[in-house]
């Protein structure tokens, strides 16, 4: 069980710490989540061109070969700079998916363009918003006129509007099964949906009898486990990072802020509360560190590991974005300063997945409890 | 159920684990003092012959000279065990690794061999009844004679006192400096004339600290052996080391088998009232769980750190702090579980019994080794940079303080 990063993955963290200093500051950041569109073409390019969208891709893929460890840096520091970007959806959940499916041709057709920036893909499997449903939910897939024609709603589905490619779970006569649509199929009807974080993008997609090519899969419930336990561990970097930034942020401000005489962080009720973040984010650290390594070298110990990301880090980390707000005062709750990005990208992160007692209701099962 | 699983194989593992296997006497809890003292001493001995006693300490004080993987090795394998050790962990954990910072050679050959052997019990002398979270306004005096020093003063919960043979003692030796400044530790021969070691009773029912008195204690330096640890005048530094080794000890124990507010023995409670179907309390104890297991990640990870040159310093403080929150979350969760079960019990009755010690011991890691709010303190000042409090008392010489029993020129 490693826990810390070697001198290479510290270096690909400078790398990308360096890349999203210029390219996504919190200027472009405002910019980028104001658009119609929600990302920057010009920074996925960026990223496909160092290599970032296809770390976890094996070479024969297009990819670099790299691990979840490699992976989740780069998300940490996606998270930090609270980047509006389909990382998550494209690099992550769909990359994923492939990965976890059994079908080679569409491995040799798709993930090649993922990671080379040149398409972004999704995965449609939650229908509102509870945890994701194994059976593929209301969403029905059957086969008509030497075809498979899915109907039904997904929502809410990350990046769902700018996708290219949606990889879709329906039900089908013989269990759930593992779709891909393409985005300009017909029958596809995409809606954006209304955010509670502008840093992040979602859609509702209806199938109306669309074209969907089914994905070989032996297992496809375990496959969608998978999914969503490396999922857990992704979404984990983004919040690791998250806190990080919200608690540097707000200690700098506590040291400069001064009311009655003293600096704020010379108070105790402000100094005990940023003192609780900063412990909450050295363990949350650590969790990632482990689950990490578990999706890297201990496939048995990933799901427990997983679990345990989730319930942990994700009330921790909206409690680093609350304590930004708060111990900024009433320019912490403006529009213009950057305390709500950090408080809603980190209440997004933790429910994304289902509310917190499912997450712990998953956890006590993996427990045996 | 083992949930918690880092454990490879690996041929020290298994020697660690055969070893224990064969050589951890039954629990000690309930016997006499005298005989755990005994069975203390002879277990330490043994674990001393067959070079498993002081890990990471160096070969020529009598330490194994390995590193943190092996000491972690160690703590992974006794966790299943109830280790008889408790009179010597003071020694072991915080007088000893200060002697190896600080001691000079002749200290170190007198001391730590015998230290380490569990021939020798030690006891942390700093606590007095003015001096608390505020260890540097101490009273305790220590005046210099012709042939050393004269010891006199109160010490106050001074856990294992009844039992030791030296004391690391902190003595103001110059009370015209500024309180942090006129401070030495000292090292003190317990069995001295003038030393008088009284019993007290904490909440648990339990006598394991002490109030501790010096009158005229004389502290020889004709030796070759000198009593001071480290500098004169320099004691605060010390204890700084000190304590720093106390938060990482305190923070770097493993919960074992045997702690009654660990998730095993939590979820075994659970078990047997029948209260793990219960879809709130299935939740509680993954939450449980997971503030338990995030704590031993934190504490591999640490231990990783150290092994690539970055020790933890005040982030040892972290785990500290965490470790007494772990002990409230747990005593919610088990009131949840059990109800009035853990109120009232029937005498033949062990876990409930074991539980309840658990709820009435668990302020104790809340208070000691530095309290919760002087450990966010710590955390909000030396690790985040942000600003102290105004402090009245640093720059104003010591006499004219108004501290303990001192009524101050102010
Ligand atoms: C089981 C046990 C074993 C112990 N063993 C030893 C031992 O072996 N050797 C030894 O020397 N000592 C020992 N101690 C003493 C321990 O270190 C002290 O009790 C502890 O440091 C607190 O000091 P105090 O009791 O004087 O409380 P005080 O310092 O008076 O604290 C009272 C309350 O005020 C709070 N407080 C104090 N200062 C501040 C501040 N600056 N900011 C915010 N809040 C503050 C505290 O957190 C606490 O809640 C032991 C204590 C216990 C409980």
């Amino acid at each position: 069980m490693k826990l810390v990063l070697d001198a290479e993955q510290e270096d690909l963290r400078s790398a990308v710490r360096r890349l999203l200093a210029d390219r996504s500051s919190p200027a472009t950041v405002r910019e980028v989540m104001a658009s119609e569109r929600g990302d920057d073409p010009g920074l996925w390019k960026s990223l496909a061109d160092l290599g970032l969208l296809g770390l976890v891709v094996p070479e024969d893929f297009g990819g670099a070969g790299a691990g979840h460890v490699e992976r989740a840096v780069v998300l940490e520091e996606l998270g930090r700079a609270v980047t509006p970007t389909p990382f998550f959806a494209s690099a992550v959940l769909a990359t994923d998916a492939l990965l976890a499916l059994d079908d080679d041709a569409a491995r040799a057709e798709l993930l090649p363009a993922l990671a080379g920036g040149e398409k972004v893909a999704t995965v449609a499997v939650a229908e509102g918003g509870g945890p994701w449903d194994r059976t593929g939910g209301a969403t029905t897939a059957t086969e008509r006129d030497g075809g498979w024609r899915l109907d039904g709603t997904k929502t809410p589905v990350l990046a769902g509007m700018v996708a290219d490619v949606v990889l879709v779970l329906a039900g089908t006569p013989d269990g759930p099964g593992w779709f891909a649509v393409d985005a300009a199929a017909d029958g596809l009807t995409r809606t954006a949906l209304t955010g509670l974080d502008p840093t992040r993008r979602f859609a509702r997609l209806a199938f109306a009898a669309t074209p969907a090519r089914r994905l070989v899969s032996a297992d496809p419930g375990a496959a969608l486990d998978l999914v969503a336990d490396l999922a857990a561990v992704a979404l984990a970097a983004e919040q690791v990072g998250v806190m990080q930034r919200a608690l540097e942020l707000t200690v700098d401000y506590a040291k400069v802020r001064v009311q009655f005489g003293r600096p704020i962080g010379s108070y105790q009720a402000v100094k005990h509360g940023l003192a609780d973040v900063y412990s909450a984010w050295e363990h949350s650290l650590s969790v990632l560190r482990h689950a990490a390594w578990t999706a890297d070298h201990d496939r048995a110990g990933l799901p427990l590991a997983a679990a345990l990301a989730r319930t942990y880090i994700g009330p921790a980390c909206f409690e680093a974005g609350n304590a930004m707000v708060q111990y900024h005062g009433g320019i912490g709750y403006t529009w213009e300063h950057d305390a709500h990005l950090y408080y809603k990208r980190a209440k997004s992160a933790q429910l994304l997945f289902g509310p917190p007692s499912a997450h712990r209701a998953r956890l006590a099962d993996r427990l045996g409890i | 159920m083992t949930v918690v699983d880092e454990k490879g194989s690996g041929e020290y593992r298994s020697r660690v684990r055969e070893w224990l296997g064969a050589h951890v006497p039954p629990p000690t809890a309930g016997l006499p003092p005298a005989e755990v003292l005994r069975i203390a001493k002879e277990y330490q001995a043994a674990l001393f012959e067959a070079g498993f006693a002081g890990i990471t300490w160096p070969k020529e004080v009598g330490g194994q000279g390995l590193g943190p993987a092996e000491q972690q090795v160690f703590s992974e394998e006794a966790a299943d065990y109830d280790l008889p050790t408790y009179p010597l962990t003071i020694g072991m954990g915080m007088c000893g690794p200060t002697l190896v910072d600080l001691g000079t050679p002749e200290q170190k050959q007198r001391y730590l061999p015998k230290l380490l052997r569990g021939d020798e019990v030690w006891c942390q002398l700093f606590s007095e009844p003015g001096a608390g979270s505020d260890v540097a306004s101490l009273q305790s005096r220590a005046e210099r004679t012709d042939d050393g020093w004269v010891l006199n003063g109160q010490k106050v919960w001074t856990t294992n006192a009844q039992w030791a043979d030296f004391g690391a003692v902190l003595a103001r030796t110059d009370p015209d400096q500024v309180k942090h400044a006129g401070i030495t530790m000292f090292i003190v021969d317990m069995h001295a004339p003038g030393v008088t070691v009284r019993p007290l009773r904490d909440m648990s029912g339990k006598s394991p600290f002490n109030e501790v008195y010096f009158d005229d204690v004389h502290l020889p330096a004709d030796g070759a052996i000198s009593p001071v640890i480290g500098e004169v005048g320099r004691g605060w530094q010390a204890a700084v080391t000190m304590l720093g080794h106390e938060r990482v000890s305190i923070g770097a124990s493993r919960p074992s088998r045997s702690n009654s507010l660990g998730f095993d023995a939590v979820l075994a409670l659970a078990r047997r009232e029948g209260a793990t179907a219960d879809p709130a309390n299935r939740e509680r104890l993954a939450e449980l769980y997971a503030h338990e297991r995030a704590l031993q990640l934190l504490n591999a990870r640490m231990r990783q750190e150290t092994q690539a040159g970055r020790p933890p310093g005040a982030r040892g403080s972290v785990a500290k702090l965490a470790g007494a929150l772990q002990l409230r979350r747990a005593i919610a969760v088990v009131g949840e579980l059990a109800g009035a079960d853990v109120v009232a019990w029937d005498p033949d009755d062990a876990l409930s019994a074991d539980v309840a010690q658990g709820i009435n011991s668990a302020p104790a890691s809340s208070i000691a080794g530095g309290t919760n709010e002087v450990q966010h303190n710590i955390i909000g000042e030396r690790i985040l940079g942000l600003p102290k409090e105004p402090q009245v008392d640093r720059d104003i010489p010591f006499r004219q303080l108004k501290v303990g029993t001192q009524g101050g020129a102010r």
